[in-house]
């Protein structure tokens, strides 16, 4: 799977940038409220005097970009949605698509972003948070290249730049250069009801292809995209390397996982969870009764890598890998694999098991061994 | 009379020398020579003729390598004008550099190792003919060996890695000789420890368990016995870490690792705030390293030479590098019958001219002096942070409410947050103010971070002035980002563009790569 | 002894009031506070027991002056000694720039406030480049012996196989070193050579190479100062089976001899402390590596690459690491080795040595020193008693003289020469027996022919 791009023939000259904004993104945070799905939500966060904070994200973004804006083209939908902003800051945008102002919703950001991709452009921004990016995701998943500027109240997602400056900064490289280089970054998916009830859990929702520049200082949270290769390799190496034949692996879904897959050339399913020997594919994307058929009376481990800026290893509600599954594993047969960027993203926090069964969390709890390289393994600590 | 008063106002409108000087194949001038060699004497060449054209052909270069061509002053004027777009110790406030130990190398030091009679000795010269020299190397041993407690020491490595790579050699050989090297195939070490650490032990065939730290940054002892077990050879720790912050459970690491039959080896680069506080065999360690370019005060020379001793227990003595340098009442000598050392890490015995200096600067100053040195590094760090932590966005991760002991890792994730103002960028704008400073390791794990080490060679002054220039750039960060982010603007050279660093197309590694890939004529 | 504690002129806050200032500010009444994290038990009680300071520097001057003045170096010696450190002559300049404290004292500052560094050691790898005819050559790193073993390892992770085949007249202490290095993964078998020349034994060789030989590796000059002239045939025979062809050089030979890239070496590696670095009892070594610039090469160096690029300013240079994340994976590579301080200040130094030398003065050393290894060969042959071996080879610097003929050991001869004011060459009987009593001899730029000439009546005499 490439991963180090270079100018794609469907992009058009000179550049298109495009540009979403949601224009209710983070209002819940500012008025104590998590997250801003909804409509309810919504309404009572204007009602309790939120003030939309996209505009301004926005704004500090597309500042760096007026100096070049006689090199592209700004395409962005009309209103809200980012051309008022964009016009405020100066630039002549090309609308796509209509809104109704004051009602705007996700299924706007995604014919937006459909509508920009027909467009070929280059690179989308937007201004949002863990919604908006999975609205992305459904509208366009990794055929465009994108790159968040935050402006929502919780970010779990890795496909925000870490400032609005930084989301800037990118684009604006990119037309100097004419060139992107691309890693694909995780869209989480966090229960929102549960969120609201101080319940965290995610769920790998899918990758986007969001822009790396290793000199232009930005979040050194990762590491280049060739190197990300380089390391991945090295950590499917070490997993192959203890492969027993006869033994089931059940791969849980992430980059590092598909790895494993790509290096014995096999299938991935990138967000399902999958069954393979060390020779063969045994089933694809499997649901929890279908995994329970496959382990029933079987030697079987689990390889697993955490999801989401919170290090979750296992969450809860509707994983296939349910808590059943891992009580038949049991400690020893569970494999945790990992790039140590992500490890070090946790800011010292703890791996999180949160499986909805205390009994099984409590099994996980303690420290792990994380598979991190060729014969590299660290200690991290997990609690449940 | 009384001298004026009035303070100058910092941080310093400082630039530094730009000279904007070419690349030295552009100064070529067809012709031109920097230096001659003897003539052949019309004695030999009678005799021998032309020898080169007597190689086959296909041996002979066919033509000349094309160098420069320079008369003296200019290759000089050149260079030194280069060294005047460089800092170093000298010229900084050098606290920046963390980990480094950037402390003065004092002159006379350098002086005394530009004698001849250290320069121009051959290290095969006839033992009776460097008796100066080898009892140099054996007192320092000796000096070392009472700083750390431990038994014996080896000063042939080349600098600290090398020393650290010296260290897994011999707790290699140690587990041969126990006939256990294939068994014990795990070295464990800490994600705070220098990555030599790591990377030596991986040379030497390891596999490596990195154990992170606890919720207060320090090492884990839980982790570290999830770690051990009956393949561990070996425990690599550095203490303090390059947080600066003591593990108090240091015995309990090397009482864990020893139960299980490793060993424990102490990277002690960073030994400069406990010199005469705590040494490395009182907490049990197997083996130690000092970097004598840190600690002891070698110049660091751009990136070398330095040079590393490792220290070792009795136990591990006969595994030693050799020779080893050896005193009979009478003579020293060098003792290469050593039938179970690792052999050599290196040619010869170790960078003499920093021996010598390491060994001068501890003369000078005597146990009371190291133990001056150990306090006031420490006292100039916990200072330093005081001041540092009133800095707008700064902030020091982990051990909250502890001291720290010779350095501190900050972190700007805050002020980053605020203003989208990044560590490195901080680091290029302090360029401007004539000075600089590192970030971290990489990968980092502390996020935008920052290393700051004082020593004890900084005054009150210096400290003050660097926290000066960070407390105006913190507040440029919220006010006024963009005079960061197109930093630095007084240093020797603009805003580099990196782009090329990274492709294979672009790279240029020399001059002749570089005319060849931008089809420059060549000057 | 005074009871009053020093102020120490390199600890300026050792002065008491500045002291209590920034206790306070600290919020500590002692020092001994700021260490509570040290538990009771590991403090270290009293004081180290180290020999009492000298405070003054006319002290300091005049004990370690003492100490020194117990050696004899090699100006009031004549020497021959050679064996991996070489006296040439080193250009005062040399010694100017790698003394200026901007270079000496500094470290690892980033390519704006240091750019001098970077732009030295830029162009240290460029006129490397250019003697070795190659466009990679890393920032130093410890010395030749280390090159080389990083070479050969760089070598297994090319081609992902795990033998390298050695020539058997490399020095013992390269041996001892490379042995070590290699361990556990790398195997490393000796070649033999021919008996009269010194020369690889193309034969044995082409028996030995295998698909499992990851390099075949030799050096030239020999470390027995031969010159091996099959460089393009042990290439070929490498190439042939998937091997890489590894060669360590003298890079002050170069002027005269074909840089290895020419008869087919892919990694090229050896020690540059010829080129304007003083011997220092073996303080001054520093190694180097070049290779094509190919990306597969370059993902696999383990040091520092310094390349240059363009500024946001039209016309100047800035300068940076290349690759800096070596970005490559192979089954089995135990890692790229390490990074750390290693030897740039000589890097600056060779820079320098080269830029005063330039072209014609590296011709003229490797003629010149060619010339008077020659004479010297010539003169010590005719000496009854002593035969030269390999002496079918041509030689470079260095040769090896035999004294079996005269029926007493080379230690001894050499105690005769030191009484005589001479340093004979090394003594190499234990290292190879097969040679029987046997010396390697050293001969650079700085002997002129009466020191030559002298060696030749000593050792006459020495002979009677």
């Amino acid at each position: 799977m490439p991963i180090y791009e270079k100018q794609k023939k469907n992009v058009a000259d000179p550049i298109r940038l495009g540009l979403i904004v949601n224009p209710l993104a983070g209002i819940g945070g500012r008025v104590g409220l998590k997250g801003s799905d909804g409509q309810e939500i919504q309404e009572l966060a204007l009602a309790l005097g939120a003030v939309p904070q996209a505009n301004l994200r926005t704004a500090q973004a597309l500042e760096l970009l007026v100096p070049l804006q006689k090199d592209f083209e700004l395409f962005t939908p009309s209103g809200e949605m980012g051309e008022t902003v964009s016009r405020q800051l100066g630039f002549t945008p090309r609308i796509v698509g209509t809104i109704s102002s004051g009602m705007t919703t996700a299924d706007d950001t995604i014919r937006a972003a459909v509508l920009m991709q027909a467009s070929r452009v280059g690179l989308i921004l937007f201004a949002g948070g863990d919604g908006t990016a999975r609205d992305i995701y459904k509208a366009v998943g990794v055929s465009v290249p994108v790159l968040g500027i935050p402006a929502g109240v919780k970010i779990h997602s890795a496909v925000f730049a870490t400032h609005p400056r930084c989301t800037g900064e990118l684009a604006a490289d990119y037309l100097r250069t004419k060139r992107l280089r691309l890693r694909e970054a995780e869209v989480v998916d966090l229960d929102e009801d549960m969120y609201r009830r101080g319940l965290v859990s995610t769920r790998l929702f899918g990758y986007l292809k969001i822009p790396y520049r290793p000199h232009l200082v930005q979040n050194q949270k990762v590491p280049s995209p060739a190197a990300e290769v380089a390391r991945l390799e090295a950590i499917a190496a070490d997993v192959i390397e203890n492969m027993q034949s006869g033994w089931l692996y059940i791969l849980g879904p992430g980059t590092t996982a598909r790895a494993i897959s790509a290096r014995l050339g096999l299938p991935k399913t990138l967000i399902g969870v999958d069954v393979m020997t060390n020779q063969e594919s045994v089933a694809l994307d499997v649901s929890e009764s279908r995994l329970l058929e496959l382990i029933k009376d079987r030697s079987f481990k689990i390889i697993v890598t955490p999801i989401g800026g919170q290090g979750f290893l296992f969450g809860r509600g509707n994983q296939p890998i349910s808590p059943r599954v891992i009580q038949q594993a049991g400690r020893e047969n569970i494999i945790v694999v990992s790039l140590m960027e992500k490890l070090n993203a946790l800011g010292g926090n703890p791996l999180l098991v949160d499986t909805g069964e205390p009994a099984v969390d409590a099994l996980l709890a303690g420290h792990c061994s994380v598979i991190t390289g060729y014969h590299e393994r660290v200690i991290y600590r997990v609690v449940g | 009379m009384t001298v004026p008063t009035a303070k100058k106002r910092l941080p310093r409108r400082f630039h530094q020398a730009y000279w904007d000087e070419p690349v030295i194949f552009e100064l070529s001038q067809p012709g031109q020579r920097g230096v001659l060699i003897p003539e052949v004497e019309n004695g030999i060449q009678e005799m021998v003729g032309d020898v080169t054209s007597k190689l086959p052909a296909h041996m002979r270069r066919t033509s000349p390598p094309r160098l420069p061509e320079m008369s003296q002053l200019h290759v000089l004027r050149h260079y030194a004008r280069l060294s005047q777009e460089n800092l170093g110790v000298d010229l900084n406030i050098d606290i920046g550099q963390g980990t480094c130990t950037m402390k003065y190398s004092p002159k006379v030091n350098d002086q005394l190792a530009r004698s001849a009679k250290l320069t121009e000795l051959h290290p095969l010269q006839d033992g009776s003919t460097v008796q100066g020299m080898l009892e140099i190397i054996y007192r320092l041993e000796q000096m070392l060996k009472e700083i750390s407690g431990m038994d014996r020491f080896t000063l042939q490595p080349g600098a600290g890695s090398a020393a650290i790579y010296t260290n897994v050699a011999m707790i290699r050989a140690y587990h041969e000789s126990k006939g256990e090297s294939r068994q014990r195939d795990e070295v464990i070490t800490t994600i705070f420890s220098h990555p030599s650490n790591a990377a030596c032990a991986k040379v030497a065939g390891y596999k490596i368990i990195t154990l992170y730290p606890d919720a207060d940054g320090y090492p884990d002892l839980a982790a570290l016995k999830a770690a051990v077990s009956e393949r561990t050879a070996a425990l690599l720790i550095t203490n303090p870490e390059d947080t600066g912050i003591f593990n108090p459970r240091i015995e309990e690491f090397v009482e864990i690792v020893h139960a299980v039959g490793g060993l424990c080896s102490y990277d002690q680069a960073n030994a400069n705030g406990i010199l005469g506080i705590t040494r490395a065999r009182e907490a049990g360690f197997d083996l130690c390293h000092f970097n004598l370019h840190k600690t002891f005060s070698t110049p660091h020379g751009c990136g070398g030479p330095g040079a590393g001793a490792s220290g070792v227990t009795d136990a591990l003595a006969p595994f030693l590098p050799k020779p080893t340098v050896e005193y009979d009442g009478v003579k020293y000598y060098l003792d290469n019958n050593r039938p179970q050392s690792i052999g050599k890490i290196r040619p010869f015995y170790g960078v003499a001219q920093n021996i010598l200096k390491a060994y001068a600067w501890i003369m000078s100053l005597g146990a009371d002096g190291l133990r001056a040195v150990a306090e006031t590094a420490v006292l100039n760090n916990n200072y330093l942070m005081q001041k540092v932590l009133q800095v707008r966005g700064a902030s020091a991760p982990y051990a909250p409410g502890k001291r720290r002991i010779e350095q501190v890792r900050y972190s700007w994730e805050q002020l980053a947050n605020d203003t989208g103002v990044h560590s490195e960028e901080i680091g290029f704008r302090v360029a401007d103010f004539g000075t600089h400073y590192w970030t971290s390791h990489h990968p980092y794990v502390v996020p935008e971070p920052m290393t700051l080490e004082p020593t004890e060679s900084y005054s009150k002054a210096d400290l003050d002035e660097y926290v000066t220039i960070l407390a105006h750039i913190a507040e440029e960060a919220y006010s006024d980002p963009e005079i960061i982010h197109n930093a630095p603007h007084n240093s020797s050279v603009h805003k580099i563009d990196s782009d090329s660093f990274d492709d294979p197309d672009k790279w240029a590694v020399t001059w002749r790569a570089y005319l060849r890939k931008t089809k420059k004529e060549r000057g | 002894m005074t009871a009053k504690k020093p102020v120490y002129p390199y600890i300026p806050n050792s002065a008491p009031d500045v002291k209590e200032e920034m206790l306070r500010t600290v919020g500590a009444k002692s020092i001994d506070e700021l260490y509570a994290d040290i538990p009771a038990n590991l403090r270290f009680k009293g004081k180290l027991n180290l020999p009492d300071p000298l405070h003054s520097e006319a002290e300091l001057i005049r004990h370690v002056d003492g100490l020194l003045n117990k050696n004899r170096s090699t100006r009031e010696t004549l020497s021959f000694l050679g064996a991996g450190c070489y006296q040439h002559q080193v250009p005062a300049v040399c010694d100017e720039i790698n003394s200026r404290g901007e270079f000496l004292t500094a470290y690892a500052g980033e390519p704006y406030e240091d750019h001098g560094r970077f732009q030295a050691l830029f162009e240290y790898e460029s006129m490397m480049g250019e003697l070795l005819n190659m466009d990679v050559v890393n920032v130093p790193n410890y010395d030749g012996f280390q090159a080389a073993g990083t070479a050969l390892r760089m070598a297994c992770r090319l081609t992902g196989r795990q033998k390298v085949l050695v020539v058997s007249t490399i020095g013992s202490d390269l041996l001892s070193n490379l042995q070590d290095f290699l361990k556990p993964d790398i195997s490393l078998e000796m070649l033999l050579y021919q008996l009269e020349t010194g020369l690889v034994d193309l034969l044995a060789l082409k028996t030995r190479l295998s698909d499992e030989t990851a390099a075949v590796y030799f050096e030239n000059p020999s470390y027995l100062g031969f010159i091996e002239t099959q460089g393009d045939q042990i290439a070929a025979l490498a190439h042939a089976r998937g091997a890489l062809c590894v060669v360590s050089v003298d890079p002050i030979s170069l002027g005269v001899l074909n840089p290895p890239v020419e008869y087919g070496a892919d990694i090229v590696c050896g020690d540059i402390q010829p080129l304007g670095i003083h011997m220092l009892y073996g303080g001054g070594h520093g190694g180097f590596i070049a290779t094509r610039d190919e990306e597969r090469f370059v993902m696999q160096f383990p040091s520092r690459l310094f390349g240059i690029a363009p500024t946001v300013v039209e016309g100047e240079y800035g300068f940076g690491d290349v690759a800096y994340e070596r970005t490559s994976f192979a089954l089995r590579e135990e890692g790229k080795e390490w990074v750390g301080t290693a030897a740039a200040l000589w890097g600056i130094t060779a820079g320098v040595y080269l830029a005063l030398m330039g072209p014609q003065g590296m011709v003229e050393i490797g003629e010149r020193i060619m010339q008077r290894t020659r004479y010297a060969m010539m003169r010590i042959a005719a000496v009854p008693g002593l035969h030269l071996l390999f002496d079918k080879s041509h030689h470079f610097k260095e040769f090896v003289v035999n004294f079996d003929a005269t029926a007493r050991g080379v230690a001894d001869i050499n105690r005769s020469l030191l009484n005589k004011g001479i340093f004979g060459g090394k003594d190499l009987s234990l290292e190879f027996p097969q040679l029987g009593q046997s010396a390697l001899f050293c001969v650079t730029e700085i002997h002129s022919q009466a020191d030559i000439d002298r060696l030749v009546s000593t050792l006459q005499e020495v002979l009677e």
